[in-house]
């Protein structure tokens, strides 16, 4: 019984060992599973800004497609509630520096001559399509700072090409210079991040255990941080308000 | 061979002409003031030139017909009256087409770039920029409020780099995307560049004038008949050269005046 | 035949030993004006694919061009032409065609060649400066081919480069990075090399011209070569400046063509102080004689071409003389036609007009002259001749839509729509591709020491002349229905019902570029397979046919000809012949000694 009661140690114990090398190696794939997540709402204080209308009288292919319903700007879009969407949460401290990248890419979509998403989330190193959807040519030019610049068109009907970001940066604007109201950004992050929606919510997942400081970037309105602690298996809840300004 | 080659020109010279003779592929119908000027030139030239590209091209191929082959025993002729005769020819023929045109043919120029805009006519700002043209109309207070090139912000919509916080001028300007005037309205075009070299050509108003980056030039016409026409960009500009365009609208005044209000909402 | 006893001096010329100062450095002039004929063949392929492509890419855009997408992964994405991509390959194109083979092949590489030989000197007056210049040009020419290569590949500001586009960097969009640096830097060298090679000319014209061979004896190819180079001495020392300043602006960070105030994506840039006009007048300024530079060689050739096949002079050799100086005169006074609205002074518009219009006098004269010359003449019928009378027809056409250009009021519509590149094509393209080819076939005996084949020469110049016309005649339509150039897709609804011509001449440009495959296998087949050709294949009067073909390494095999007749004594009555070279003692009465 004894010898029998160590060697179930034993294994265990062995089994434990393998694990954390497993985790040591894997990194992020077990933290996605065994890590929590946080979750929150973005809100406006105050009446959002005027946002000016788009007259895409240039391009007839764009302006039919809104015909019934006249584009805006989306320098603060507010939901009717109150939420604040296209709003970017990022762990901007805190972070063990082993998460990889993911591997699901995101897109970004030119269609009626507007950038869909309005902001684009992604890692460094992930993967991010870039769509024409449009019956016109657009150029896609982001104008970083702390990666390379590029600038390059996509005729109609040419495919989705791929790009990669090296360098953390929140955020890139990006535009089209042959529809210059054509305007978004692309948040380069590390770690775990999430987008805010019409009613502001967003969502971080595959956060480990710890205490890290949350940021929120608004395109208009800036930085917002505060602390927040994610304990294991439990969703951490944080809430960003922005006023107007 | 020889023959063959006189043929060939002459049914190449024919062949070019027919296009021109059946206007084919012909301007579109002008909508200006000045463009029956620029139009009357244009067939007095094709007329002339025609003559003489028909007129060089038959000869040119009558002779190589009459005059190939070596005919070793024949003497050779001369044209009747030698070099002389052409620099004669040349002058009476190319001297008064140069008189004619050149002399009577300045009127078209001169009607559009020698005469000041009439006191009446109607400001608007035209900006060029990589790659779409914007408008402006200076609002109630007839004035146009200052640029300030370093405000310029095109996701905020601010393509002039207008201050209508600060600039009282601003704050009625009306910022368009399309060119509306009304008809048989004299417009004073003031044309500014945002970035390079752009220009303005409406085949229909025969009008095309450069932007010139840093120099504001102007320019005046009036058009007299109501349509939506296209605005084209014809100095190359970069890659979205080919997409530079606008809409031109004619409109009848009243037309044109609530556009003008709903352009005004919108802001 | 020819008097030898004027030749008492032997030199002991022996050419110099070893492939490489055989061939490469060579100090030859024939070899250095085959190195010029050959860099122009490689630079008129190469330009003439990119206009293949180019053309494609404006009818059938979403065609994916084979290997295109190796060539620039960026540009081409798996072979369909981006827009900007367009713009490169049409910069590209033009710069190629003007700079690497109008400039190269008539004036400086037929010019090399037989320059020296038609006034009787054994070499040019610097033969060391004459290596220089073509390797200057060489190195234009790779600096240039360079720009396919680099990050966002090659500039698309067009042949003209007008600033700011040009002078203002990468933020003005693809191309306007390193590659409108590396034009600019490959146009500057080029210059250095035509500022070398025109003042050889020069010198060598007015100083080694042999005994006997006095200014108005020297026929009129070399009196063609003579005026350009005067043309290239003035045009290529102020163009060489300008892109010195374009690269300072570019790269030291100097204002000379950026105004201030400008915004390029959202961003003021840090220039002020300068003009953008300043550019165009000192691009036009060097831009309008270069057309001349492309377009007096070939009139030359042409007249001595033709000269030989009518057998007899022209109507007055003076008179051509006479036009062609007031052609390079005039040109340096018109340049600003190019510039009618670009918002300089409308009065200048007037005054630029003027001098365009009496341009088009001497211009008439040379047409009138060379069409009056045939009548009375022999004219015999060969490749050579057909291009040349080929080379009339061209330029006739392409010069009467210089009269609509040349008035202001019509350059208000005309300007910048396919009229233009119409008119350039023809005057300044295809006929001088026509003097190219009307002197490749006539002088090919005397460069290779082979006869070129006939047959293959007249299918060629058939195909050629009528797809030629079929290309460059609908361009004029397309301009008057006021199609725009410089667009990389017609995608305006008044540009639709011209989308059938633009196939048509799409289809006639990759047919009449095929054809010269013809001509490529005509010049490399009869190069090593040809009839061996004798002295004077063409019964010629001037030097280059008195001695064997091909010439020897001192051209004149140590003896000084002198010359006793003027160039051209064709149909000499009671003579042998009817003919009487320029160096033959015989006395004659001389037909048409114009004094
Ligand atoms: C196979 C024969 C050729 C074809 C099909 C061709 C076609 C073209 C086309 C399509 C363009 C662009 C037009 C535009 O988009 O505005 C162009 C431009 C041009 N071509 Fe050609 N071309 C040919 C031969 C030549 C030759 C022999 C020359 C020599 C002078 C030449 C000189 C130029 C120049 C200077 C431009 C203007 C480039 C610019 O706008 O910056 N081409 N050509
Ligand atoms: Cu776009
Ligand atoms: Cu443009």
């Amino acid at each position: 019984m004894k010898t029998e009661y160590k060697y179930r140690v034993l294994a265990l114990f062995s089994a434990l060992v393998l694990f954390s090398i497993a985790i040591l190696i894997s990194g992020r794939t077990v933290d996605a599973a065994s890590g929590g997540s946080i979750t929150g709402k973005v809100k406006l204080n105050g009446t959002a800004p005027h946002q000016r209308g788009i007259d895409m009288s240039k391009e007839p292919t764009c302006a039919a497609i809104h015909k019934d319903k006249p584009v805006t700007m989306e320098n603060v879009v507010a939901g009717a509630d109150g939420g604040l969407a296209d709003v970017v949460v990022y762990i901007s401290q805190g972070l063990s520096g082993n998460e990889g990248a993911s591997s699901e890419p995101v897109s970004i979509t030119q269609k009626g001559c507007q950038y869909i998403p309005h902001v684009v989330a992604l890692d460094v190193g992930q993967h991010m399509k870039v769509i024409n959807a449009d019956q016109t040519s657009h150029n896609i030019h982001p104008q970083p700072k702390n990666n390379p610049e590029w600038n390059k068109s996509q005729p109609p009907g040419a495919p989705p090409f791929d790009v990669t970001w090296a360098n953390e940066e929140i955020a890139v604007p990006v535009k089209c210079n042959i529809h210059p109201w054509m305007h978004g950004y692309v948040a380069v992050v590390k770690g775990p991040f999430g987008v805010s929606d019409e009613s502001g919510s967003f969502k971080l997942q595959g956060v480990a255990p710890g205490s890290y400081t949350l940021t929120a970037w608004q395109e208009t309105y800036g930085t917002q941080t505060q602390k927040v602690t994610v304990a294991a298996g439990k969703p951490a809840t944080a809430d960003f308000t922005f006023t107007a300004k | 061979m020889a023959k063959f080659l006189a043929v060939t020109i002459v049914i190449i010279a024919i062949a070019s002409a027919v296009p021109i003779l059946r206007h084919t592929w012909a301007p579109p119908q002008d909508i200006s003031t000045h463009g029956p000027l620029i139009d009357e030139q244009m067939s007095d030239t094709m007329a002339e030139a025609g003559i003489s590209f028909l007129a060089a091209q038959i000869i040119l191929a009558i002779f190589i017909w009459m005059f190939a082959g070596a005919r070793p025993e024949g003497k050779i002729k001369t044209f009747p009256g030698g070099a002389k005769a052409m620099v004669i020819a040349s002058l009476l023929l190319v001297g008064t087409e140069v008189l004619a045109l050149g002399i009577f043919g300045q009127r078209a120029w001169a009607s559009v770039y020698f005469t000041p805009p009439g006191p009446n006519a109607m400001p608007v700002q035209v900006q060029a920029g990589q790659f779409a043209f914007y408008f402006r109309y200076p609002g109630a207070d007839g004035k146009f409020g200052p640029l300030h090139p370093e405000q310029i912000n095109e996701g905020n919509q601010n393509f002039f780099g207008l201050d209508t916080a600060n600039d009282p001028d601003s704050k009625d300007d009306i910022v368009t995307a399309e060119l509306a005037i009304p008809v048989n309205r004299e417009i004073h075009l003031l044309m500014h560049s945002k970035d390079v070299g752009h220009s303005f050509y409406v085949p229909e108003l025969r009008v095309q004038q450069d932007f010139v980056p840093g120099l504001d030039v102007s320019l005046h016409f009036t058009a007299t008949k109501v349509g939506k026409y296209e605005i084209v960009c014809t100095q190359l500009c970069g890659l979205g050269h080919y997409n530079m365009k606008a809409y031109l609208e004619v409109m009848s005044p009243d037309d044109f005046n609530s556009w003008l209000k709903q352009q005004a909402a919108l802001q | 035949m020819h008097d030898m006893s004027h030749a008492t001096e032997h030199h002991a010329h022996t050419p110099p030993q070893g492939f490489i100062r055989n061939y490469v450095f060579s100090l030859d002039h024939k070899v250095i004006g085959k190195q010029y004929y050959g860099l122009g063949l490689v630079a008129v392929i190469t330009g003439m694919v990119l206009s293949w492509i180019m053309r494609i890419h404006l009818v059938w855009p979403n065609f994916a061009i084979p290997g295109l997408g190796l060539l620039s992964k960026a540009g081409a994405p798996g072979g369909i032409v981006t827009p900007e991509y367009y713009l490169q390959l049409m910069t590209m194109h033009g710069t190629l065609m003007v700079f690497f083979v109008l400039t190269n092949v008539p004036f400086a590489g037929f010019g090399n060649y037989f320059l020296p030989i038609q006034i009787g000197a054994e070499d040019m007056a610097f033969p060391r400066f004459n290596m220089m210049s073509f390797w200057t040009t060489f190195v234009a020419f790779l600096v240039l081919i360079a720009a396919f290569f680099v990050g966002d590949g090659p500039p698309l500001a067009g042949w003209t480069s007008y600033a700011p586009l040009s002078a203002v960097g990468g933020a003005a969009g693809p191309g306007e990075a390193t590659g409108q640096t590396l034009w600019a830097i490959s146009i500057a060298i080029f210059c250095i090399g035509q500022l070398l090679g025109s003042l050889n000319f020069i010198s060598t014209t007015l100083d080694l011209r042999t005994k006997g061979m006095t200014l108005w004896r020297m026929p009129l190819s070399t009196w063609s070569w003579f005026i350009t180079s005067c043309i290239g001495l003035t045009a290529f020392a102020v163009l060489l400046p300008a892109c010195i300043l374009l690269i300072l602006d570019r790269t030291a960070g100097t204002s000379f063509f950026i105004p201030s105030g400008l915004v390029i994506n959202d961003k003021l840039q840090p220039h002020s102080g300068g003009s953008t006009l300043l550019w165009q007048h000192l691009f036009w300024f060097f831009g309008h004689p270069e057309v001349y530079i492309a377009i007096v060689p070939a009139m030359g050739i042409v007249s001595h071409i033709l000269i030989n096949s009518m057998r007899r002079p022209m109507l007055s050799h003076r008179v051509i003389i006479y036009s062609l100086l007031a052609i390079g005169f005039l040109s340096y006074m018109v340049y600003g036609h190019h510039m009618f609205v670009s918002g300089m002074n409308p009065f200048s518009s007037l005054a630029f007009s003027f001098p365009t219009l009496l341009i088009t006098i001497p211009s008439t004269v040379l047409v009138l002259i060379w069409i009056g010359s045939l009548y009375g003449s022999k004219l015999r019928i060969t490749t050579a001749s057909l291009f040349a009378l080929g080379f009339i027809s061209m330029f006739v056409s392409g010069g009467v839509s210089g009269f609509f250009l040349a008035q202001p009021s019509l350059d208000i519509y005309l300007h910048a729509t396919y009229f233009v590149v119409g008119h350039f094509h023809m005057v300044m393209g295809v006929a001088a591709i026509f003097g190219m080819f009307a002197g490749t076939y006539f002088w090919f005996p005397k460069m290779f020491g082979r006869m070129m084949n006939e047959t293959l020469g007249r299918v060629h110049f058939w195909l050629t002349f009528v797809g030629t016309y079929c290309i460059f005649m609908p361009f004029h339509y397309l301009g008057l229905a006021a199609n725009v150039r410089r667009y990389s897709a017609f995608v305006d609804d008044y540009l639709q019902p011209l989308l059938g011509v633009h196939k048509f001449i799409t289809i006639a440009a990759l047919f009449t570029g095929a054809v010269q495959l013809i001509f490529l296998y005509n010049l490399i087949h009869s190069r090593f397979r040809g009839a061996l050709a004798p002295a004077n294949p063409w019964e010629a009067t001037s030097l280059e046919w008195t001695m064997p073909s091909p010439p020897p390494f001192d051209n004149f095999g140590g003896r000084h000809p002198v010359v006793y007749h003027d160039p051209y004594q064709y149909g000499i009555e009671g003579a042998t012949n009817d003919y009487v070279m320029q160096d033959s003692p015989e006395e004659i009465k001389s037909v048409r000694d114009e004094r």
